[in-house]
């Protein structure tokens, strides 16, 4: 066990870890954020995105010790000051982005991390960027439209097929 | 995961020392090692993690080649890479998704030497040199089989050089759920010859298509590949494609690749 510090949605916080802390284990049950999710034992679903040092990573696939001294940021960090959700997040609601929900905080890390390099990106650039974030639910149009809908685009002619 | 000792050097030869004890092995990336470690089919005594070492990272241009260092993860390389071989930072786009991208890096994915991953059939087509905490090991003899190379217990990649060609291009037919190569083909045109090298094609893991080199060393076409066709005797065979089906997979791949290197 050793000490492990590092600065969570912008407060620093420290707990002890062993060396195969994974990250995401040491969000969940080392600070209580349970928002990040776990859906595969393989680095293939996503449910785990966090940001790292501004960086999308699956938190199941890197060590707790790797992230010390780094900011991160998780799900709960993305709602606004006041505690509503960020534009981000609204979109997601407003256009049923999400049914079960279980997919939903990677997918909004993920979109997020997107947005912050490329504010406009087109349907094609949404879809590929999202590759390694499994949904079993939504069929995925209407996440990808919430994204397009929060960088503020037109969103009338996105998935249609689905509707 | 069973239990082991994290340590994180920030010189590579701290990392070479931490590295010198049985039972210990790098850590890049951890996109195929922690996966692994999850299921118990690697439990090493120590992890000795690459990650904080500025000299293994980084992508530099000179000498009529580009040098990159075995800890830049595939991001890096495709963003910094695209300027001096563009057909290398192609690839390195099209690894996995956008958070394996971020963490993997070139250094994990050659010593893993996964039968279906990307790099290697670029290090391999473009006669790339693998550059070690002792040595020089040439592309042609550093791959030796599916998740075999020649590396030595403890050894480190510390970089990779790579000549540019020409002319290049990786074509990638996607296996859709793992986002790997079910057949990947990088064909490289250099002043003296072509190479093509194959990934996720053979049973034996990354290998050079020599009669596609010599068709197009004499002619830089697709129509030069015509007459020639790969047989399935040794190709893998899973619920993704027969061998029959692949061995076709390497000749429409390799066309492709030379329609886009142009
Ligand atoms: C969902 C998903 C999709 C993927 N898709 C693709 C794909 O399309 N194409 C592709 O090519 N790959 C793909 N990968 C694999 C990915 O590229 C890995 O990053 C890579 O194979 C391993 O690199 P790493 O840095 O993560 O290495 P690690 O997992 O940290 O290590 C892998 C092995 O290499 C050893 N090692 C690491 N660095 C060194 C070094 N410098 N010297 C000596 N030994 C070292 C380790 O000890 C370990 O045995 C995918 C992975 C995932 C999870
Ligand atoms: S939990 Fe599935 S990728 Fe991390
Ligand atoms: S909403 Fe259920 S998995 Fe995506």
């Amino acid at each position: 066990m050793a000490k492990l510090t590092m600065t969570v949605n912008g407060r620093t916080l420290s707990a002890d870890a062993e060396g195969r802390t994974l990250l995401s284990d040491f969000l969940r049950g080392g600070l209580g954020l349970t928002g990040t999710h776990v859906g595969c034992d393989t680095s293939q679903c996503g449910a785990c995105v966090v940001h790292v040092d501004g960086q999308a990573v699956k938190s199941c696939s890197m060590l707790a010790h790797e992230a010390a001294g780094s900011t991160i940021t998780t799900i709960e960090g993305m709602a606004n000051a006041d505690g509503s959700l960020s534009t981000l997040q609204q979109a997601f609601q407003d256009h049923h982005g999400l049914q079960c929900g279980f997919c939903t905080p990677g997918m909004v890390m993920s979109a997020a991390a997107l947005l912050a390099e490329n504010p406009k990106p087109t349907e094609a650039e949404v879809r590929h960027h999202l590759e390694g974030n499994i949904c079993r639910c939504t069929g995925y149009h209407n996440i990808v439209k919430a994204v397009l809908a929060a960088s503020g685009q037109d969103v009338s002619g996105v998935g249609i097929a689905a509707e | 995961m069973y239990a082991f000792d994290f340590v994180k050097p920030g010189t590579l030869a701290e990392a070479s020392e931490a590295l010198s004890h049985d039972g210990a092995l790098p850590l890049a990336g951890g996109q195929t090692l922690i996966a692994a470690m999850k299921q118990r089919l690697n439990a090493p005594e120590k992890l000795v993690s690459l990650t904080g070492i500025p000299e293994l990272k980084g992508v530099c241009a000179g000498d009529g080649g580009v040098t990159i260092g075995a800890a830049t993860t595939h991001a890096a390389v495709a963003a910094q890479a695209a300027a001096y071989y563009p057909a290398l930072a192609a690839l390195a786009g099209q690894i996995g998704d956008p958070a394996v991208r971020n963490r993997g890096t070139i250094g994990g994915s050659l010593a893993n030497n996964d039968p279906a991953a990307c790099y290697p059939s670029a290090v391999l087509a473009s006669g790339a040199t693998i550059v070690t905490n002792t040595r020089e090991i040439a592309a042609d003899d550093f791959f030796q089989g599916m998740f075999t190379t020649a590396l030595h217990d403890g050894e480190i990649i510390t970089s990779v050089k790579f000549p540019v060609p020409q002319k290049a291009a990786y074509a990638k037919f996607q296996q859709p759920a793992s986002r790997f190569a079910l057949t990947g083909v990088f064909v490289a045109k250099f002043a003296d010859g072509v190479r093509v090298a194959v990934t996720g094609a053979s049973e034996s893991g990354v290998f050079r298509w020599t009669e596609a080199e010599a068709a197009l060393t004499a002619n830089f076409s697709a129509a030069a590949l015509d007459g020639l066709s790969v047989p399935a005797d040794g190709m893998i065979g899973d619920l993704h494609g027969t061998p029959e089906y692949r061995a076709h997979l390497v000749k429409v791949m390799t066309k492709r690749a030379v329609v886009a290197a142009g």
